[in-house]
């Protein structure tokens, strides 16, 4: 007989256990979906994880997908360790992609070196007004922020939709929904011939470095873990919580923000309708697997990132449509948020007694 | 200007149908909610039901094999959810947010032999009524079944919430796990069998869409209706009525943008279509504020784990 128990504390070694087990399950049930469909399942789990990857420039193309998804997943581990749920980061990284391109538009005709780090600036700040209206409102007036994060996500898109169709159109671009092409001053340098891959990846790789030392060095880190525990602790302790959301909530969308200029300044170089898919999404997921533990969720990133050059390899080589990265994605939660189950409880063998 | 009488009814039947999925949907999640499960997977669960609806009329040719089918894969798919959020505790939001971006995928795999097939015919009821009646004619006849029910649905849910034994029961566990479960309710049941429930009603709106409202399948046809259910039932105050009037004012803000488009009126359709969400927003701030109207109309639980140590 099996019997379910409790463990006395979660375990920490299943806690790093139990991603590596998710993508695990995750690649068995995909084969049994590619099979159910009528694919060969190695040959696609193949051109899904292995053949994206093989060469060059397939690695850059991964390094330029994980960026986003990191700095992202970064900054929302600062909300979700303190029990913010901001789920709108897709919208802060729009409105940041927004205020960075309005700016980048105002420099369209001049160069000069100044011209990047304000338009750096300018797309964090965007991210961190946008993120600021769920966190005032979540402090001020007791609004849930799932559910305002999540409509401003639609808002943004719909704003951007105007700018690019309407004020904001390329004057000479034949009325395409797009704006002009960014100098290239206001452009993220690439860092090898003719890969894609930007410096925007040493914006991520800083807020590792600089979000590993908030979480494990500083006051606020430990007040923030807390907060995750148990906001009653929390108060008890006398800590200032309605600062902390509001902090936590402009730091994610910073990084959000940053991760929307990254796209723009780098492989795109201009505002168009889709800046983004959905990374500010996949990023929740990005920042699960990856434990909201910095190193974690670099590796996660990786992971996270192959499923969305898979999905566009699997379509051109196999036919498969390209949302089938969403079902790897989907399922990889799915196996993470079960397998949780293993952290506080286990099961115990028992002799069956007749 | 002379207006039409006709053609006015007819616009608000056109925005009565638009409204049709956003009621079944909401009226299911607000069921769900109510129990005090946050299932953000709406628009997964109706995509689900769009492509099996679809699937299963060109399939087997049957429009019930079709409709019950589709709300079956909702019921099937939101299984999922159930057994993960309350048999494995797992946290609500993260499961939802799963759950559609799982369903997408999922149904643009499955939809793939089934894009550019036209669909079929969905009989009507009443269509000889339609001219008999100035204005109400085409507003009350010529309508599939999915219409009516949905327009009835929020006086059921409504009746069943505040009358019923069972209503009252759900509203229990939603607003007090702990003291239900120890009035000798099983808590973990009723919750799943909201959870399942819901994702009958998405799966229904899913094959409204795909097979009578725009009768064919395009990947991600469902185009974020889900996301707008989820914020009509916060929009509602959880109260099934004003879903009504709230699905009416989002589905007629859709149509709305067409005709004035039509007729020359200058503002941006992205400001009407951003609108529903900037108004959700504003309602959810009105009724959080106080915190004592908050208490009397959110479910207390919502969104919260409850686990019994046996």
């Amino acid at each position: 007989m099996i019997k379910i128990v409790k463990r006395d504390q979660p375990s920490k070694a299943i806690f790093f256990f139990t991603p590596i087990l998710a993508i695990f399950l995750t690649l068995i049930a995909g084969g049994i979906i590619f099979y159910i469909l009528g694919f060969k399942p190695f040959e696609a789990l193949k051109f899904f994880f292995i053949v994206p990857i093989a060469d060059k420039y397939g690695f850059s193309e991964l390094l330029l997908k994980a960026t986003p998804l990191c700095l992202i997943a970064i900054g929302l581990s600062f909300c979700f360790k303190s029990n913010n749920w901001n789920i709108g980061a897709e919208g802060q990284l729009t409105f940041g992609a927004i205020v960075s391109g309005g700016v980048a538009l105002l420099f369209y005709d001049q160069e000069g070196f100044y011209i990047l780090p304000i338009v750096i600036l300018a797309g964090a700040i965007g991210g961190m007004i946008y993120a600021s209206i769920p966190a005032i409102l979540k402090t001020y007036f007791n609004t849930n922020e799932i559910l305002v994060s999540l409509m401003l996500v639609y808002v943004s898109k719909l704003i951007l939709d105007y700018l690019v169709v309407g004020p904001w159109s390329n004057p000479e671009g034949f009325n395409f929904p797009e704006t002009r092409q960014f100098s290239d001053s206001a452009r993220l340098p690439l860092l090898f011939e003719g890969l894609r891959i930007h410096a925007g990846i040493f914006l991520a790789l800083a807020a590792v470095v600089i979000s590993w030392f908030v979480f494990y060095k500083t006051y606020l880190g430990f007040q923030m873990k807390v907060s995750g525990f148990s906001l009653k602790t929390a108060k008890y302790a006398g800590y200032k919580g309605k600062k902390m959301i509001i902090l936590v909530f402009l730091i994610s969308g910073a990084c959000a923000g940053l991760a929307g200029v990254g796209e723009i300044t780098g492989p795109i170089g201009q505002l168009h309708r889709e800046v983004s898919p959905d990374y500010g999404f996949t990023a929740i997921i990005v920042a699960f697997l990856g434990r909201l533990h910095p190193v974690g969720i670099i590796f996660a990133s990786l992971v996270v990132a192959i499923t969305y050059l898979g999905a566009e390899t699997a379509q051109i080589f196999m036919q498969i449509p390209k949302y089938t990265g969403q079902v790897f994605q989907g399922m990889i939660l799915f196996f993470l948020l079960a397998s949780d189950y293993l952290l506080f409880f286990k099961f115990k063998f028992i002799g069956t007694k007749k | 200007m002379i207006v039409d009488i006709n053609f006015v009814g007819l616009i608000i039947a056109s925005i009565m149908a638009s409204a049709v999925p956003l009621i079944l949907a909401s009226c299911g999640e607000l069921i769900t909610e109510r129990s005090g499960v946050l299932n953000l997977g709406v628009e997964g669960m109706m995509i689900i039901g769009a492509i099996s609806g679809f699937a299963l009329m060109t399939v087997t040719g049957s429009l019930i094999i079709a409709i019950f089918g589709a709300m079956l894969a909702g019921v099937l798919i939101s299984t999922i959810f159930a057994f993960l959020t309350q048999t494995l505790i797992t946290n609500h939001v993260a499961t939802g947010l799963a759950l559609t971006i799982f369903g997408i995928g999922i149904s643009a795999m499955i939809g793939k032999n089934f894009v550019g097939i036209p669909g079929k015919e969905f009989p009507v009821l009443f269509e000889g009524l339609k001219d008999t009646i100035p204005l109400l004619g085409p507003i009350l006849f010529g309508h599939s079944i999915v219409f009516y029910f949905a327009f009835a649905l929020p006086f059921i849910t409504s009746y069943f919430l505040k009358k019923t034994k069972i209503g009252l029961i759900v509203r229990a566990v939603g607003d007090s796990p702990e003291s239900a479960s120890n009035q000798g309710i099983n808590v973990r049941l009723v919750r799943y069998a909201c959870i399942l429930y819901g994702g009958a009603m998405s799966g229904l709106a899913g094959a409204y869409l795909s097979m009578i409202y725009t009768p064919q399948w395009i990947e991600n046809m469902t185009g974020g209706r889900g996301w707008i259910a989820l914020a009509l039932v916060v929009f509602s105050t959880w109260n099934p009525i004003k879903i009504l009037i709230g699905a009416m004012i989002f589905g007629g803000l859709t149509i709305i943008q067409f005709h004035m488009q039509a007729i020359g009126v200058r503002i941006p359709v992205q400001f009407l279509t951003a609108l529903p969400y900037i108004v959700t927003i504003i309602v959810l701030v009105v009724i959080s504020r106080d915190s004592r109207k908050i208490r009397l109309s959110t479910p207390s639980s919502l969104g919260k784990s409850f686990h019994k140590d046996n």
